[in-house]
């Protein structure tokens, strides 16, 4: 992988993790978990809309949108007792908000385990966040589709 | 120095009453000498969010297991890390978290291996003392490192291997799996990740029962008459049994471990922590597929 294809947000992202010792990692990954927006109150009662990540070990749903610009947001929900899981979604959600579909679908798949959290949080937990990647590139083909 | 048991007459109905405690016994109790609460999560995070008051954070898969083997830490390893973790061998250990306290009954039972004496469970977990509007704190606790001896892991008597399981035949199996797994219709847990076991099924005379019919909907263990039922009654078990529990990667059947044992009193169970991840991905091992249990092979 080469930084230099990968979205600014989501670089600054792995160089932000890499920076870190492994206990720092964990605290970082728990910022995002904080900053995990609210889902907009449109996608709020259409729970139909919302793909779950069955990767992941606690229930997280996702839903990823083009705007009439044609950029890319995604959007998420977790509960709060599944903080690792947000932390996940937020990485995704700010990482990718913005961006062309040509340059979602540029992301490595193997971007989640670039980010050094295999010994802070354990591999199989980071194959979460590969879940949720795949699935949003899936949303957004069948996005561009429709 | 071992903390008095929790008297507590619901407790008083199983086979070892002094391996649980409840939320009222431990909320009288917090930073008294000798006692060390535990959390221990599936989720890596949810102990910085808010734990209980003086709790020290062990977690399942960055700390109980080798980095490199699939085993256990070695005896050295353990003592490292209670030490760093300022546990000493005679504390007694209060070990709770979420999801059931699955993951909790999965640390308890790797501290058993060590001989850690006094590890009980907080009957509830977690999920019980928020409930119930108890204190969390994101302090980190004042624990100073202390001494823990370099004890070596015993794993004669409640840990089981592929080769123990070949040679259990006609001894009761239990697979506390989901019954999607046991059919062989999945091999993860629904809405896990997979974690990679290229046959489906359940090994053959294992009895179907999932893990969390012996918690009650408030996370609690059902009482001992119902685990009674359920055990013993519907599944057969008489005491003398020898018996093997296995889920997917030893945690689940864990919680069942503890069951049996320590509330139920049976003497012979052990975990079979390689679980299906193992017996579904070895070379020539007999599996049954579907809802019954299956022969035992011959020969």
């Amino acid at each position: 992988m080469d930084a230099t294809t990968l979205p600014p947000a989501l670089a600054e992202t792995r160089e932000d993790f890499l920076a870190l010792g492994v206990k720092d990692r964990l605290t970082l990954l728990l910022d995002f978990s904080n900053e995990l927006p609210e889902l907009p109150e449109r996608y709020r009662d259409h729970p139909d809309l919302l793909e779950r990540v069955e990767e992941c070990q606690s229930p997280v749903y996702i839903f990823v949108e083009v705007d009439p610009e044609g950029l890319v947001h995604m959007h998420a929900t977790a509960p709060a007792e599944a903080p690792t899981t947000r932390g996940f979604a937020s990485i995704l959600a700010q990482g990718l908000d913005g961006l062309t579909p040509d340059e979602v679908f540029a992301i490595p798949a193997d971007y989640p385990q670039s980010l050094g959290l295999g010994e802070a949080v354990s591999p199989l937990r980071v194959l979460g966040m590969s879940g949720m990647l795949a699935r949003a590139k899936r949303q957004l083909t069948e996005r561009i589709a429709a | 120095m071992s903390v008095e048991f929790d008297p507590a007459a619901k407790l008083a109905e199983y086979a070892h009453p002094e391996r649980l405690v409840t939320t009222d016994w431990l909320a009288e109790r917090l930073g008294q000498p000798g006692l060390v609460v535990v959390e221990s999560d599936e989720d890596v995070l949810l102990y910085e969010v808010g734990h209980i008051p003086t709790a020290v954070k062990v977690d399942w898969h960055t700390e109980l297991n080798d980095p490199v083997v699939r085993d256990y830490l070695s005896g050295a390893q353990f003592a490292e890390l209670l030490s760093a973790k300022g546990i000493a061998r005679e504390d007694t250990v209060v070990i709770y978290g979420d999801k059931n306290n699955w993951w909790a009954a999965y640390a308890l039972w790797v501290f058993t291996l060590f001989g850690h004496e006094d590890v009980r469970l907080l009957d509830g977990g977690r999920d019980k003392w928020i409930a119930e509007g108890r204190p969390l704190t994101t302090d980190a606790p004042a624990r100073e490192p202390v001494e823990y001896p370099v004890v070596e892991r015993d794993d004669t008597v409640i840990r089981a291997f592929k080769e123990d399981v070949l040679a259990h035949f006609g001894n009761p199996l239990i697979d506390v799996r989901s019954p999607e797994e046991y059919t062989g219709e999945r091999t993860h847990m629904p809405a896990y990740p997979e974690e990679g076991a290229l046959r489906g099924g359940h090994i053959p005379t294992a009895a179907s029962v999932p893990w969390a019919r012996a918690a009650a909907e408030d996370g609690t263990f059902r009482t001992r008459a119902e685990l009674d039922a359920i055990y013993r009654d519907e599944v057969g078990l008489r005491d003398g049994d020898d018996v093997i529990a296995y889920c997917r990667i030893g945690e689940r059947s864990s919680h069942t471990w503890f069951v049996l044992t320590h509330l139920l009193g049976f003497e012979g169970v052990r975990n079979y922590d390689g679980s299906w991840t193992e017996w579904g991905s070895a070379v020539r091992v007999p599996i049954a597929t579907g809802p019954e249990r299956g022969e035992a092979p011959t020969g």
